[in-house]
């Protein structure tokens, strides 16, 4: 490019010009940094600091600017630049703020702010200004894909917010479970009484709202494209399919409960008289319409006695049954006791439980049920049997801790939820491996597997959303829920973890903003979370592209897809800008306008490294800028000190991480490497889902590289950091310090 | 069995529950126990040794029915009125008057423990001090040091011995309440009046509630 003129502005503030001196960090940006324009300010996030820069914008063309003041995480909204690349050389947070004020500490501090600001400099040429994504979509109609309560309200909401919604339920009728429930459990004061469930209330204002087109008896037979610009075919009941453009989607597609019949040592099978839950709402609701109380199915007598069992099927170690705990079954059986004592308070109604809970308000429902006589025992049931009319449970009595036999008319199990979450992709797959050349009974395999899918996104990376655990399409369930592995695709109610009513329709408000968000980020050619905002997008030089596919592999978020001629196609709308195909590539030609293998690379090389007999090691921290960066950041506002010799520079995310770096790195004579990334795994941490998981994948590799080189494989450090390690995190830097000190200098300093 | 207890028994067949919920003070409270433990944690006497069921054990037992083993617990009479599980109580039952109404009921239909230390000094005490309005602190002394028999009160005396001293020293104690000259309260007529008053309406609303 023809007119890049850069610029390098170093603060004076918060007391930087009194720990350093700044005029050798004007002459580093000038000399080593060979910006064009180098100016120093007293208080540079100031109004008058910000003016400057601007008229450098405004009148001497400055296109990329290095702003050394204080870390990249803070003054965002002062330095917010847009029309320029803009890199920052963090000399408060990273420099004066972890060293000590002292004589003996100066010239270590000095050198510390100088390499700063060479890699500020440095980072910045190698950037560009990001342009956004132009390869986008407007559409703003959400697609929900369910019709029970969770999407329901989805819709609602997201119609009340003014956008258009399409609602896909492939029964006949909206309403889901609830619709089938007698009553539901109370959702307002005092919480005492079952109430009524709602759900013709929901259907009545879905059916009165002219932004929300509902298909019945439909499926989603097809899902192509990417956020804002979605296609989607809708397999209707007479066969035709209808076409939908579609900018978000919300998948509420709920449960079914465990099948009670895998549960035959507790009766169900063997006597009518024992019923699941909804069973009991089934009868409930006959005998409702009959104006009769629940009778007994195997002779139609009343019923004097039910014992409701709970945790059948579930919270099971055994690997059997479901291991989770649903959350909503205690609550639903308290309120089926009360449908016998609200109608007869003589019929005995027991609650066999091991642990009873009641989310929300539950407590309150609880107690009432006591109040009205409902009878709950700790105990564990092992058998029930038909015995003639009634059923024979036998159970242990934890409190009083004993084997007792007793006798009902009527036992509920309280079996749990199973999500309808399509196939699991690892396993389909694994059954389109098996199927490529193998029999038609494998060719069956997949079909069966296939016909479980929700979606049927046309993605690389399979037709639905990935499991997480137990089949649930969670995602990090405190940091950011909702979200899913598929851009714009986010998941309400049951489907994405065990929930009850009033869960639910918090949750699918929740996916119904989230989803709203990723539309209007999409057209805007933005990244969604955790990015948001980010206009910066992969690109790929392909004519270095050896197509070894790891980049469609990796993708957290399924974002690349195959061309006709098997290169990757990026499909930006779908990208959230991590990194991990950058940290994939073994060619490294994919690359971010303002994030590239150069941006870090320039860094690395931008330190000065002391040669062997100066006793001054240096150690580079690639940290990720989620959790690793900001711990990091908080560390020095609370003045937690560490060692001088480390060199920070932030990554979006370990999976970023290319191993050239740190190949790089070692050749270039630093002391060693470390790499600060968030937990992976089934109690993941990682923003990007997978991003940790793959980088460290790749770092397990290193170590033949460093043996290669004939250096020690500890001289490369993963550390696990949560965004809470404050204060734990600076001992361990200087414990790794003190480890790559007591190794002999790197014998590539000085090549 | 007494003839209350067989009666109470008939009228409320397998239904213990009902039964103390109807007939014990406080007996309504026996449901709304959740289980959780916390009064026979915060217990400051030793039960585990000396009880025979913790308090959640007791009210489980109720609802479960075993009428006999309930009844005849020293569970209720180890009780020492600190109040620590009432206070703690997340449930607010009050478990300090829940189990004096089941020990109240239990002596009442005759299911007691026999010579239980507490259930006697109880007695001992009350009819001690309703005599005349104070309690006869020699009196009262005698009846629990003797009551076991003569030789073992003659030795707990001796054990004591010092204690009684200094108390009387002390003018804490009157040895001539021995004879009958005790302390009393001004107005005995009234207070037995009162009492006699009490007795009356706390039999009605027995009478009552047995009726019922």
């Amino acid at each position: 490019m023809a007119d890049v003129k850069t610029a390098a502005y170093i603060c004076k503030g918060c007391e930087i010009d009194k720990r350093v001196d700044v005029a050798a960090l004007s002459k580093a940006a000038t000399k080593s940094g060979k910006m064009n324009i180098v100016r120093e300010h007293d208080f540079l996030c100031s109004a008058e600091g910000v003016a400057m820069i601007q008229n450098d914008i405004d009148n001497e063309g400055v296109t990329h600017a290095a702003l050394c003041a204080c870390s990249r995480r803070a003054k965002t909204d002062a330095f917010n630049f847009t029309s320029i690349a803009v890199s920052r050389g963090n000399l408060r947070e990273g420099v004066i703020w972890i060293r000590p004020d002292t004589d003996a500490a100066r010239e270590t501090t000095q050198e510390m702010a100088e390499d700063y600001v060479r890699m500020a400099c440095a980072e910045v040429k190698a950037m560009q200004v990001p342009q956004g994504n132009q390869n986008t979509g407007a559409v703003k109609t959400l697609l929900v894909v369910g019709g029970g309560i969770s999407g329901m309200t989805s819709a609602l909401e997201s119609s009340k917010a003014g956008y258009k919604v399409v609602l896909v339920e492939k029964t006949g009728a909206l309403g889901g479970w609830a619709a089938k429930l007698h009553k539901r459990v109370p959702t307002r004061e005092p919480f005492k009484a079952p109430e009524d469930n709602g759900v013709s209330d929901l259907v009545a204002r879905i059916e009165a709202d002219s932004n929300i087109k509902v298909y019945l008896n439909a499926t989603i037979a097809k899902t192509d494209g990417a956020p804002g610009r979605f296609k989607v075919e809708i397999a209707i009941e007479s066969g035709a399919v209808a076409n939908e453009d579609i900018g978000a989607i919300v998948q509420a597609t709920g449960f079914t409960l465990y099948d009670a019949n895998k549960l035959p040592e507790l009766g169900y099978g063997k006597s009518p008289n024992v019923v699941d839950q909804a069973g009991l709402e089934a009868l409930a609701n006959a005998a409702a319409a009959a104006g009769k109380p629940i009778c007994r199915p195997s002779d139609g007598q009343p019923v004097n006695k039910v014992v409701f069992v709970q945790c059948a099927g579930q919270r099971d170690n055994s690997g059997t049954h479901l291991p989770y705990c649903s959350g909503f079954c205690c609550n639903t059986s308290i309120k089926q006791a009360m449908y016998f004592k609200d109608s007869n308070p003589d019929i005995d109604t027991v609650v066999l439980f091991t642990d009873l809970r009641t989310p929300g308000n539950g407590e309150d429902f609880y107690r009432s049920a006591q109040n009205k006589g409902v009878i709950f025992s700790k105990g564990v049931v092992s058998d029930v049997s038909a015995a003639g009319n009634a059923c024979a449970v036998k159970f242990k009595d934890l409190i009083l801790n004993e084997e007792v036999d007793t006798q009902a008319d009527l036992v509920v199990l309280a079996t749990g939820m199973v999500p309808t979450s399509g196939p699991d992709l690892d396993q389909l797959a694994e059954a389109n491996r098996v199927a490529e050349g193998g029999g038609e009974e494998a060719k069956q395999h997949v079909v069966e597997l296939m016909s479980k899918s929700v979606l049927n996104l046309t993605y690389r990376q399979g037709p639905d959303i990935p499991h997480f655990k137990h089949g649930f399409n969670d995602s990090h369930f405190i940091c950011f829920p909702y979200e899913t592995r598929r851009t714009a695709v986010y998941t309400a109610g049951p489907v994405r973890r065990p929930m009850d009513i009033m869960q639910a329709q918090e949750d699918a408000t929740g996916a119904a903003m989230k989803a709203i968000q990723a539309m209007e980020n999409a057209g805007l050619g933005k990244a969604a979370h955790p990015r948001a905002g980010d206009l910066s997008f992969p690109t790929v030089r392909l004519e270095g592209c050896t197509q070894c596919k790891r980049c469609t592999v990796e993708c957290p978020f399924g974002a690349i897809d195959e061309d006709a001629k098997r290169f990757p196609l990026f499909n930006e709308s779908r990208c959230r800008r991590c990194g991990t195909c950058m940290g994939a590539c073994p060619v490294r030609v994919i690359s971010f306008e303002n994030y590239s293998v150069n941006t870090v690379g320039s860094q690395i090389k931008a330190v000065d490294v002391p040669d062997e007999f100066s006793e001054k090691p240096r150690i580079l921290i690639l940290a990720c800028e989620n959790d690793a960066y900001p711990a990091l950041d908080m560390a020095a506002m609370n003045r937690h000190e560490y060692d001088p010799f480390v060199r920070v520079i932030p990554i979006r995310c370990l999976g970023s991480v290319n191993t050239i770096w740190i190949t790089d790195a070692l050749n270039g004579g630093y002391d060693g490497v470390m790499l600060m990334g968030c937990k992976h795994g089934e109690e993941y941490q990682c923003h990007f889902v997978k991003g940790s998981e793959l980088g460290r994948y790749r770092l397990s590799k290193v170590g033949d590289t460093l043996k290669g080189m004939n250096l020690e494989t500890e001289r490369v450090m993963d550390l696990e950091v949560a965004i809470t390690d404050i204060a734990t995190l600076p001992q361990k830097i200087n414990d790794y310090a003190a480890l790559i000190k007591s190794f002999p200098p790197s014998p590539f300093k000085g090549f | 069995m007494s003839d209350l207890n067989q009666k109470m028994a008939a009228k409320y067949q397998n239904n213990f529950l009902k039964e103390i919920e109807e007939q014990a003070e406080m007996g309504e409270w026996v449901k709304m126990c959740m289980q959780c433990g916390l009064c026979s944690g915060s217990c400051p006497t030793n039960f585990q040794a000396g009880w025979d069921h913790p308090p959640q054990e007791l009210f489980m037992m109720i609802r479960a029915g075993k009428r006999d083993e309930v009844l005849k617990s020293n569970s209720m009479w180890m009780c020492t009125s600190c109040y620590n599980c009432y206070v703690r109580c997340p449930r607010k039952v009050p478990v300090t008057h829940v189990m004096h109404g089941i020990a109240e009921y239990a002596y009442r239909i005759g299911q007691s423990p026999k010579n239980q230390p507490t259930q006697h000094l109880s007695k001992t005490f009350w009819d001690n001090c309703t005599k005349t309005g104070r309690v006869n602190e020699v009196k009262l002394t005698q009846s629990l040091y003797f009551k076991d028999g003569i030789g073992s009160g003659i030795k707990k005396a001796m054990e004591m011995q010092s204690v009684a001293l200094g108390l009387v020293k002390a003018k804490r104690l009157n040895l001539m309440e021995a004879v009958g000259l005790s302390h009393k309260c001004k107005d005995i007529k009234g207070i037995h009046a009162m009492l006699a008053k009490a007795n009356e309406l706390e039999a009605k609303r027995q009478a009552d509630k047995a009726k019922a």
